[in-house]
């Protein structure tokens, strides 16, 4: 394309800013309804907690699965360095789980392999995520956030049993 | 030799030494993830993480600070054609400045801040490092003084005259990064710096991040922005041709400043204590700035279009190869914008909201940030370093050929790391980890990852030749300096800048209005209701 001053600069402009626009827009609209159409959500505000009391704070005060309703589980966590207690959660496939974390010390976080969960676990926050477990198999979870020096020790599994 | 070269010189010679100490850790972050045991280099460096923070904080903030502080304030002296308002307040900044970085090093490399560039609380480092990168930061503030200064008095001179472009980027840099760097000087200030003194007990983790990602989103764009200052003002003129419009590339620094603050919560997606109504404004005041970067894209293309073609070229895509092709510091700025562009696409989808949980905190992190700081702005800057050093040291650079092998082997090295990084981040492969020494290794993360060693090594290597050639060029090259390149023309010019882009009220209302709408509600909740009861803990 021969290139000449005014008009066909502003023309050229013009044509490159129009996909320009619409090309981010586009891609808003598709986050808009992945969010609100089929329901993935980030976390969000679930309330605070006194780090230095975690073990004395309900829900924490008693980590591990409970089944809340049928189907449906609340895994409740405390991280610390450089364990998550408990560190196996075995529900049965078909299970919807809701992961219920919190941090007594350092920030650390969990993200879960083959689920849809990726949060951070701070400390003085609750954070919750929810996964539903249909295959049967485990799903490793592990400190996604640099949290000292065996930082990459720290995880655990997820184990989603066959139903008899 | 001018107050501004030596000042740059200066700025320059902190700037290297610290890129040198990044690039050597990054070697061995790099092996450990291909394979290779971490080798036990006690007491230089104690520990993976060690070196990981050693890594980042000399390569993101230290390199990338000194070199923008001494190249735009070089460049604000030559555009506006007259020098620094005050000589004693700019070596006054420098000497802040060093003094500042000294103090934080001292506990940096003696292990007693391996804390990352992030240093998130409650994890806590020894004061002198908060306190030293305080310094720096107080340092940068100055600067920006000396440049409005400088402008002001430019100003006076010249009462009806547009700005020249090259002047008018660099300040609007400088004057983002200062309504930006607030938000860390507070995290520092009022939280940081008297707890790690013991002055208060306790701190917060929520309200420290929101604080630091308020200055962490906008300080990629503090570096990014003076690489652009490079491929508007300069390369064109090096590629032969002539800036393709002056209005559309004053206008896009417009948009950087108004949009590249209001944004930082995108990095806080997952973070729990931050409603989603916020974080969705975030994201989308992040897909608006996407917008500004298309029109550079845009401009910058078109600009190196007009000089191949004036040097030969044809066709539609054709003209590409005619660009001189020769010169390295031209070589390394057009290399830096092609791996941006796959930059720009992986910060929308790291932008994208949910799509963020598939990318968080994983491998891709890394691979995008190697792609945006790691290769547009220092392959940038590497460019611009292979004729602004042989300038400021009065002789040649040593080899042409060698620089211009650096400038591909970095180029071929970042695409290795960089997609291997990419590929692991979403098998799910965490960032920032020892992953050779995990308890939770996945047998499908072991194809890529001895590419991360090789690209790293490969980057190395790069690395090396480049440090190679600056200081044959100092110790034994001879010959007459090269002239700096001058400013690009343009072919729409300056003239036809509407008057309102010279302008900085409105500008500046702006992006405090926008500031306010995105982080106003969120920081009074958490400064009202936040108990700062997280007490600190060492924990390396």
């Amino acid at each position: 394309m021969p290139m000449r001053k005014g008009t066909t600069v502003y023309l050229y402009e013009l044509v490159w800013i129009l996909p320009s626009v619409a090309i981010p827009v586009g891609m808003l609209v598709a986050l808009l309804v992945t969010a609100f159409g089929a329901g993935v959500h980030l976390p969000g505000r679930e309330g605070r907690v006194d780090p230095t009391r975690v073990s004395q704070t309900a829900p924490f005060d008693r980590p591990g699965v409970v089944e809340v309703a049928p189907g449906r589980y609340e895994a409740r966590i405390v991280a610390q360095v450089w364990t998550f207690a408990p560190n196996e959660i075995r529900v049965p496939a078909g299970s919807t789980v809701t992961f219920v974390v919190t941090s007594k010390d350092v920030v650390h976080g969990l993200l879960i392999h083959g689920a849809n969960v990726n949060v951070m676990v701070l400390p003085g926050q609750v954070a919750r995520a929810t996964a539903r477990f249909d295959k049967p198999g485990e799903y490793p979870f592990l400190c996604h956030e640099y949290c000292g020096i065996a930082h990459h020790t720290m995880w655990g599994k997820v184990i989603v049993e066959a139903r008899r | 030799m001018s107050t501004e070269n030596r000042l740059t010189a200066a700025y320059l010679t902190v700037a290297l030494v610290a890129l040198f100490g990044g690039v050597v850790t990054g070697l061995l972050q790099a092996l450990e993830h291909a394979g290779l045991n971490f080798p036990p280099l006690t007491p230089v460096i104690q520990s993976y993480y060690h070196s990981l923070s050693l890594h980042g904080v000399l390569n993101v903030l230290v390199f990338t600070t000194f070199f923008i502080c001494g190249f735009l304030q070089f460049i604000t002296a030559r555009a506006l054609g007259i020098p620094l308002a005050s000589p004693r307040l700019a070596w006054f900044t420098f000497w802040l400045m060093a003094g500042g970085l000294v103090l934080a090093a001292i506990p940096l490399v003696g292990n007693a801040a391996t804390v990352l560039f992030t240093f998130y609380p409650p994890m806590k480092a020894h004061w002198a490092f908060y306190v030293g990168l305080t310094l720096v930061v107080v340092g940068t503030w100055l600067v920006t003084l000396n440049l409005a200064l400088t402008y002001r008095a430019w100003r006076m001179l010249h009462p009806e005259v547009r700005t020249p472009l090259a002047a008018f980027m660099s300040l609007v840099t400088f004057v983002m990064w200062t309504i930006a760097s607030l938000g860390i000087a507070a995290e520092m200030l009022f939280m940081l710096i008297p707890w790690s003194l013991g002055l208060i007990a306790g701190t917060d983790a929520l309200l420290a991040r929101v604080l630091f990602w308020f200055t962490g989103h906008p300080i990629v764009y503090f570096w990014l922005l003076p690489a652009y200052v490079s491929w508007y003002t300069l390369v064109p003129r090096q590629a032969g041709g002539k800036l393709f419009s002056d209005p559309l590339a004053r206008t896009s620094f417009i948009l950087f400043l108004i949009l590249s603050i209001p944004i930082g919560i995108h990095h806080q997606f997952t973070d729990p204590g931050i409603e989603e109504g916020w974080k969705l404004l975030h994201a989308f005041l992040t897909f608006a700035v996407f917008f500004p970067s298309l029109l550079t894209f845009f401009n910058v293309v078109a600009s190196l279009e007009s000089g191949a073609r004036a040097r030969g070229g044809k066709g539609w895509v054709a003209w590409f190869g005619k660009l001189p092709w020769g010169d390295p510091s031209l070589a390394a700025q057009v290399l830096a914008m092609l791996l941006f562009t796959f930059g720009g696409v992986g910060g929308l989808i790291n932008a994208s909201f949910n799509l963020n949980l598939v990318v968080h905190n994983t491998a891709w992190i890394p691979g995008h940030l190697h792609l945006t700081v790691g290769t547009a702005v220092t392959l940038s800057f590497m460019g611009i370093t292979y004729w602004l050093v042989p300038y400021l040291a009065g002789r040649p650079l040593w080899s042409r050929r060698l620089g211009l092998a650096q400038v591909w082997l970095w180029f071929g090295g970042m695409i290795i790391f960089s997609n291997a990084l990419h590929r692991l981040g979403l098998m799910g492969m965490p960032r920032r980890t020892m992953i050779g020494a995990s308890a939770y290794l996945q047998p499908e993360w072991k194809a890529a990852l001895p590419l991360v060693g090789v690209g790293g090594t490969i980057l190395f290597v790069s690395g090396m030749l480049y440090f190679l050639n600056l200081v044959l060029t100092l110790a034994a090259s001879r010959g007459p300096a090269p002239a700096v390149p001058e400013f690009a023309e343009a072919l729409s010019g300056p003239e036809h800048a509407p008057a309102i882009l010279d302008r900085w009220r409105p500008w500046l209302a702006l992006t405090v209005v926008l500031i306010l709408i995105a982080y106003g509600p969120t920081l009074v909740r958490l400064v009202a209701t936040t108990p700062f009861n997280a007490p600190g803990l060492r924990v390396w």
